[in-house]
């Protein structure tokens, strides 16, 4: 929007140029309050960004879309603030307005930069998801993308109201609390025995919806060892809130040992398990049975 | 909403009823719609008992019975409506009697209680109605915040909770899609049209006695236990619910069809009734929003009702349309939903647009800026609304390799939404502007709607959505567009048009207070909540981590004093409309639109003669001088 003399009939009848005023205040504004939202509000914009490299990428996701829409914003919050100032009625005159019903050069503009923008983020937002390998996101049975590399499967299951995790390549061992070694790659393949929940680690920046009788795959990298909280983020009935347990990223060795002690400790309880598959389809069931 | 000084003249014409009291109960009316309403209720009790405790193990076993409850609620509605009268007429026409086209419209105020086929009456039907209902969800609302003043359930149980937390997403989400096509379109569109009626007078009254026994229905929930799904009412939770889910089945296939034929009526109505020279390029702006509701409506609620019959039929006869064990899914019931559930929200924002828009011009005194581009945008906004359901599924793991297209086409549907905050801004640019209090309403729900856009876009972003999804941010999101929004373009229609539809003016120092309160609140209320949801806090949770206790205790501050700002709009409408009753102009704001061209009282039949229409209803401002090439203004 620069091109001031095409658009605005500026000066007419006296009047200041209001195109130019408004448009400069709005481009000092956007350029005093863009440092400062990335700087200040940027790294609030979630759990702290070396979690793993999930969060790592979703900050910075978040980190572009506040700053595209920062100015945006603010075209029209100091627009508001402008036409309040100058646009008004004088206390007691009927003073009627220009009878401007449009102005195509406007209007073509608006279409193409906000249509640009539309187009520039959608596309920012699909070489994240997809370079990222769904970034943290629940994607499905067959991700499109997945990471290079050895991964350590961690099965979620999830029921009213609890999660457990199973470790298909440790013997098929199931726990109640979820330890994973740092800088590996972990596949969480969430599902469901009844309702739909949904896997939310938040620290380390996946969320992935637990359907029954779906395997549903995220991939996270733990980047740093840190306890956190598991939550369940979709509504699953009365205890939907208390439906949160403790997390642990532990260095490498530290996980082997503990995998071992769970294996030998929970040997008896594995053997009547059901073995491992992707997803298990839970009897109908009905209240009242 | 009293009107009886303005209809006196009226009931006074009307011959004098002589009867005894106790003969003029006897008849089509409210009392006889109450107690065959109740009467049918038992009845499908009873039936449904006989036929199903016989059959079905589960109901034997338990004191729950679906069947029994859903045939309560089916034979319940029909006394109702037969009661009203809505009978009537198509068996005075099986029988080949005479039906007249009009019922009751020139008694008192009678009227407003029973089937009424005048417009008018409809329009002061559904306000005072909805109002209702908008009360019960705000208690509810504040109900929720008292909760979360504490980190673990304290003063109601977590079922309690979560029956609160339901009641209020869907008594706000289903009764506010009428919220202001009910009340406005219903009064304003045949007098903006030029038109003396709807196209269908008796469907205009049925969508508002069905919306009321919708409304009741929900409420009764609390009677059978609550529900646990939220206004979603997401599988295969939906299915292990007690019996208070179908209250809410029951409840949004009602409102479903009210709004399937209310946005028949309306699309009939803009498109046939219009009067001579009324084409589709001088249509008010408010009308178009109008119609592109009614597309929405038409075309989305089919969906709901069909997915909660499968609903339904799940819970009472087990037929596992949506049950993983006995081969139906769960996706099913989120794809189905969704595809009628992102349109619903159009449903309540496109109005809102429209509103703002028609209100504007009059308070700047210049046309509408833009008017084909306005349109554009609605049309735009509604044809966009079908194709972007599944980002409500982007971690479910369902059609994981579209999320791409979603995004795309979700962040697409801010280019046509962009269109209505242009023409917002040009309408406002170098005009006059009067600060009246619709005037402030509308200001306010492009400050609201701008955060709630905005923030918008940052959730249809798959990589943040991750995080995002399902928690306060979203929460805060759709209370940005759908109180920011339609919330306050509500209100602003109410301080803009009640005084034509009452007679009445409101007092201004009470609205002004009520203005700034509210919207200072309101932002002081949800603003905190995106911080709360990209801080980990995930929705309808009454245990959340200690840390975020006192986030939410400035929360549910801010809401208390929301609720208290609505308290003083309560005490305004008491106040005008009871005590201080001055009578308002037939055109206060000056506009020139037709509805305003009528005397207040608006006569029974709006116009002595359908008027002649020559230009569009944004004839304001002085003729700009064509100043030399570049600065002349381009048609829109």
């Amino acid at each position: 929007m620069s091109s001031s003399q095409a658009v605005g009939p500026g000066g007419l009848g006296g009047e200041p140029n209001h195109l130019r005023r408004f448009l400069t205040l709005w481009i000092v504004s956007s350029i005093i309050a863009l440092p400062l939202v990335i700087i200040f509000i940027g790294p609030l914009l979630g759990p702290a960004s070396g979690n793993s490299v999930e969060t790592s990428g979703e900050i910075t996701d978040i980190k572009v879309l506040v700053g595209v829409a920062t100015p945006i914003i603010l075209l029209v919050m100091t627009y508001l603030l402008y036409a309040l100032m100058y646009f008004r009625q004088e206390k007691g005159s009927t003073l009627e307005g220009p009878a401007i019903r449009g102005n195509a050069k406007v209007q073509m503009l608006w279409i193409v930069i906000t249509s640009c923008l539309v187009l520039s983020v959608a596309g920012y937002g699909t070489v994240v998801l997809e370079s990222e390998n769904g970034d943290g996101s629940g994607s499905g049975p067959n991700p499109l993308t997945s990471p290079s590399g050895p991964k350590i499967p961690v099965q979620v299951i999830a029921q009213q109201w609890l999660f457990t995790y199973r470790y298909p390549t440790y013997g098929g061992v199931e726990t109640t609390s979820l330890v994973l070694p740092v800088g590996k790659e972990i596949e969480f393949q969430v599902t469901s025995l009844d309702v739909i929940h949904s896997f939310w680690a938040f620290q380390i920046g996946v969320k992935a919806d637990a359907n029954p009788g779906i395997d549903n795959i995220a991939y996270s990298k733990p980047t740093r060892e840190m306890t956190f909280e598991v939550h369940c983020a979709e509504l699953c009935g009365i205890w939907h809130g208390a439906m949160h347990n403790e997390a642990r990223v532990v260095s490498d060795a530290a996980f082997e040992s503990w995998i071992a002690k769970q294996q030998t400790m929970l040997a008896p309880a594995t053997k009547v398990l059901p073995t491992y598959s992707k997803s298990y389809i839970p009897e109908p069931s009905r209240r009242a049975e | 909403m009293s009107a009886t000084d303005a209809q006196a003249p009226l009931a006074a014409s009307a011959a004098p009823d002589l009867r005894p009291v106790w003969r003029k109960l006897i008849g089509f009316n409210l009392l006889t719609a109450v107690i065959l309403g109740v009467g049918g209720y038992y009845l499908g009790w009873f039936i449904g008992h006989q036929i199903s405790t016989s059959s079905f193990a589960y109901e034997k076993a338990t004191d729950e019975n679906d069947v029994a409850l859903l045939l309560a609620y089916a034979f319940g509605v029909i006394g109702f409506l037969v009661g009203l009268g809505f009978a009537n007429y198509p068996v005075e026409r099986l029988l080949g009697r005479p039906a007249s086209l009009r019922e009751k419209e020139s008694h008192g105020i009678s009227r407003y209680f029973g089937l009424c086929t005048d417009h008018k009456v409809v329009g002061v039907q559904y306000l005072v109605g909805i109002g209702l209902f908008l009360f019960v969800g705000a208690v509810n609302a504040m109900m929720i915040r008292a909760e979360l003043l504490h980190d673990t359930p304290t003063i109601v149980g977590p079922n309690q909770y979560l029956t609160l937390v339901g009641v209020h997403g869907t008594m706000m989400m289903g009764i506010m899609t009428s919220g202001v096509l009910g009340p406005f379109a219903n009064y304003f569109v045949p007098l903006m049209i030029g038109a003396r009626r709807m196209a269908f007078p008796r469907i205009e009254a049925l969508t508002f006695w069905l919306l009321m026994a919708a409304g009741f229905i929900l409420a009764s929930t609390v009677f059978f236990g609550g529900f646990p799904t939220g206004w979603t009412g997401y599988e295969p939770l939906n299915d292990q619910a007690v019996m208070g889910m179908d209250s809410y089945i029951m409840f949004f296939a009602l409102v479903g069809i009210s709004m399937v034929l209310l946005g028949l009526n309306m699309m009939a109505t803009i498109i046939t009734l219009r009067a001579p020279g009324l084409t589709w390029s001088r249509l008010p702006i408010f009308v178009w929003a109008t119609f592109a509701t009614a597309v929405l409506m038409v075309l989305a609620a089919p969906m709901l009702i069909a997915t909660l019959l499968m609903s339904a039929l799940d819970r009472s006869i087990s037929t596992s349309f949506y049950v993983t064990g006995g081969g139906g899914s769960s996706y099913l019931f989120q794809n189905l939903f969704w595809f009628f559930g992102h349109p619903e929200v159009y449903i309540l924002a496109l109005p809102g647009f429209g509103i703002v828009l028609e209100l504007i011009p009059v308070f700047v005194r210049k046309p509408l800026w833009g008017y084909r581009l306005a349109i554009s945008g609605m049309l735009g906004v509604s044809l966009m609304s079908f194709f972007v359901w599944q980002h409500h599924l982007i971690v479910s793991g369902i059609n994981a390799d579209l999320r791409p297209f979603y995004m795309l086409s979700t962040e697409i549907i801010s280019v046509p939404t962009g269109f209505i905050f242009i023409c917002f801004m040009g309408t406002l640019w170098r005009g006059r502007m009067s600060l009246t209090v619709p005037m402030w309403f509308c200001l306010a729900w492009a400050f609201n709607f701008l955060i709630g856009g905005t923030s918008g876009v940052v959730l249809s972003d798959d990589a943040t959505d991750t995080q995002l999804h399902g928690s306060f941010f979203v929460m805060a999101h759709f209370h940005y567009t759908i109180v920011g929004g339609l919330i306050f373009s509500f209100f602003a229609a109410i301080y803009y048009w009640v005084p034509k539809m009452v007679g009445l003016q409101f007092n201004e120092k009470l609205a002004k207070w009520h203005f700034w309160l509210m919207f200072v609140s309101f932002n002081s209320t949800f603003l905190p909540l995106f911080a709360l949801g990209i801080m980990g806090m995930p929705r309808r949770v009454s245990q959340y981590e200690p840390h975020l206790v006192g986030l939410n205790t400035w929360v549910s501050i801010s809401a208390f004093v929301l609720g208290f700002s609505m308290l003083i709009f309560l005490a305004n409408v008491v106040y005008s409309m009871i005590f201080a009753r001055i009578p308002a102009e037939a055109n206060p704001w000056n506009s020139k639109s037709l509805e305003w061209q009528v005397p207040t009282p608006v006569p029974v039949n709006n116009f002595e003669q359908i008027p002649v229409i020559d230009a569009d209803p944004y004839d304001y401002g002085t003729p700009v001088a064509l100043g030399a090439g570049a600065a002349a203004p381009a048609g829109a």
